[in-house]
């Protein structure tokens, strides 16, 4: 694939993933042969009906989960660093919001006035400048997400998995976080996967929507929405008519 | 203006009213504990009881006026008996929440440590802490040591079991963060389990402040030459209920106040909690 000429750079490849569980005594299918590639710097949203095995893959991506068959390839190195942005607000309650995003950085071993100088740069990205010292119960929900996703940045990684990060928030403080989250995108270009079940945040986010279908989950179709340009407007024609032919071809979740 | 110092002289009476609120109830509390003595003195001066039974409440204030200096009739000024039973009780106390902590924590997170302990804890735990005065007198005599281990048992057994418990309620999705950020599995203990784990811990070592306290007197009661048990004892043999009562409530006051320190400890510890 290419675009302005460039030839797009493959970051990570799923190869016929499948991922089955055992439970109650019955095999329970979960994910059904998933083959994606996903490319550098790219927005990927992976849109699918609730309880279809969306998380499951991001599980596997990140190396949670160990798929049942197949493989996940990161053809450019064979370390893979993956920053996780969690469903439910995830964030230390005994950890201060400057303590919660330098966390991997401390695991590594990083020195504390490093860590700090960059913590406090994401801190600042993510607008949570003047919180460094509050403790999380005295934050909303949105800035605990923006927490958790400062967090994810800190361990600079290659690739930034995000599971359904605002579906506990209200409405407006959801625009609001969808638009925040590509603005830091923007800013810190990184490779995101980001998973939702609703059609209209992954039509806001997505490069390109990977529409997956009921339990089990297969590949459905895969959107392209370089046509749609940034910022996008939630009322556009074109935007309107994407999230339309998504709707008609998306399974319901029971 | 007008309306926001209505609103400011507004916002100023609710508080005195609420001020007020706070002394009534104070004053009903004080008066409760003034009627309960009134009628006890009254009980006492007007035969009511039998003195030799109990004292009045004026008395056993005498008593401990007289307590404070005097080593008579028990060997040992009330100092003595504090310090002699403080002592025994915070060695025990503090053996069993530093080893009792950590060994919870660990079975609570090691599955195969879990298994290997689990069946003798859980036929060991439910004996009282008393039933052990017998043996550990034979093994131990009826020395300090003996006490301070029969003291040990009662507070070691809330503090496995609560810290245990705060493990396994650790919050999964904090766990896959942390194994998402590279941590191995005993640096997962460390940042993870452990810190999560710590509201509970500290329930279980206020509690075992109550059972160490509690069984202090107990020991105290078998064998001892000084200590609060010792003295009740000794209040009984010479049948002086004004000793007993002196003791009794004192064994109470420090209670209350070992307990508050407690308190304040947990609430620097576990800052991050919301009140």
């Amino acid at each position: 694939m290419s675009v302005d000429g460039k030839e797009k750079r493959v970051k990570l490849t799923l190869k016929n993933i499948s991922k089955s569980f055992y439970a109650r005594k019955e095999i329970f299918e979960a994910v059904n042969n998933i083959s994606i590639d996903v490319y550098e710097n790219e927005f990927l949203v992976i849109l699918g009906p609730g309880q279809c095995g969306k998380s499951v893959l991001l599980n596997i991506i990140s190396g949670l989960e160990k798929p049942t068959a197949g493989e996940v390839k990161f053809p450019s190195n064979d370390e893979k660093k993956v920053g996780f942005v969690f469903q439910k607000t995830a964030v230390f309650p005994w950890k201060t919001v400057m303590q919660n995003v330098e966390f991997s950085q401390e695991l590594k071993g990083v020195n504390k006035a490093r860590r700090r100088e960059q913590a406090q740069y994401l801190i600042e990205l993510v607008g949570l400048k003047g919180f460094e010292n509050s403790y999380p119960r005295q934050l909303s929900g949105g800035m605990k997400q923006r927490v958790g996703i400062a967090r994810a940045y800190c361990s600079d990684p290659d690739i930034l998995l995000m599971d359904e990060p605002f579906g506990a928030l209200d409405a407006q403080t959801r625009y609001q976080m969808e638009e925040e989250v590509l603005r830091i995108w923007e800013k810190e270009k990184r490779t995101v996967i980001f998973v939702t079940n609703n059609i209209e945040e992954a039509v806001y986010l997505g490069d390109r929507i990977i529409l997956l279908s009921e339990c089990p989950a297969s590949v459905k179709e895969i959107y392209t929405l370089e046509a749609l340009q940034r910022p996008r407007d939630y009322v556009d024609t074109e935007f309107l008519r994407m999230r339309e032919t998504i709707e008609k071809n998306m399974d319901l979740a029971l | 203006m007008k309306e926001s110092e209505k609103i400011v002289s507004s916002v100023q009476i609710e508080e005195k009213k609420r001020a007020k609120e706070k002394i009534q109830l104070f004053l009903i509390s004080a008066a409760s504990v003034i009627v309960f003595l009134g009628i006890w003195e009254a009980a006492v001066r007007l035969s009511w009881v039998n003195s030799q039974f109990v004292c009045s409440p004026s008395e056993a204030f005498m008593a401990f006026v007289d307590k404070l200096t005097q080593p008579n009739p028990d060997g040992a000024v009330l100092g003595v008996h504090i310090w002699e039973s403080l002592k025994l009780a915070l060695i025990g106390y503090v053996a069993a929440a530093v080893i009792g902590v950590p060994l919870g924590l660990l079975l609570g997170y090691y599955h195969t440590f879990d298994k290997l302990v689990n069946p003798i804890f859980e036929i060991i735990r439910p004996i009282p802490p008393i039933a052990w005065i017998p043996l550990s007198v034979i093994w131990l005599g009826i020395g300090t040591t003996a006490k301070c281990f029969i003291i040990f048992l009662a507070a070691f057994v809330p503090c496995v079991i609560n810290s245990y418990t705060g493990v396994k309620l650790t919050n999964s999705v904090l766990i896959d963060v942390a194994k998402t950020c590279g941590a191995s599995r005993w640096k997962i203990f460390i940042t993870v389990c452990t810190p999560s784990a710590m509201p509970l811990a500290f329930t279980g070592i206020r509690v075992a402040l109550g059972n160490a306290w509690s069984t202090l007197v107990a020991a105290e009661m078998l064998s001892a030459t000084a200590g609060l048990g010792y003295m009740i004892q000794q209040g009984r043999a010479l049948g002086r209920s004004d000793i007993i009562i002196v003791g009794m409530l004192t064994i109470g006051v420090i209670g209350a106040v070992l307990t508050a320190v407690l308190n304040k400890l947990e609430n620097r510890v576990i800052r991050w909690r919301a009140k």
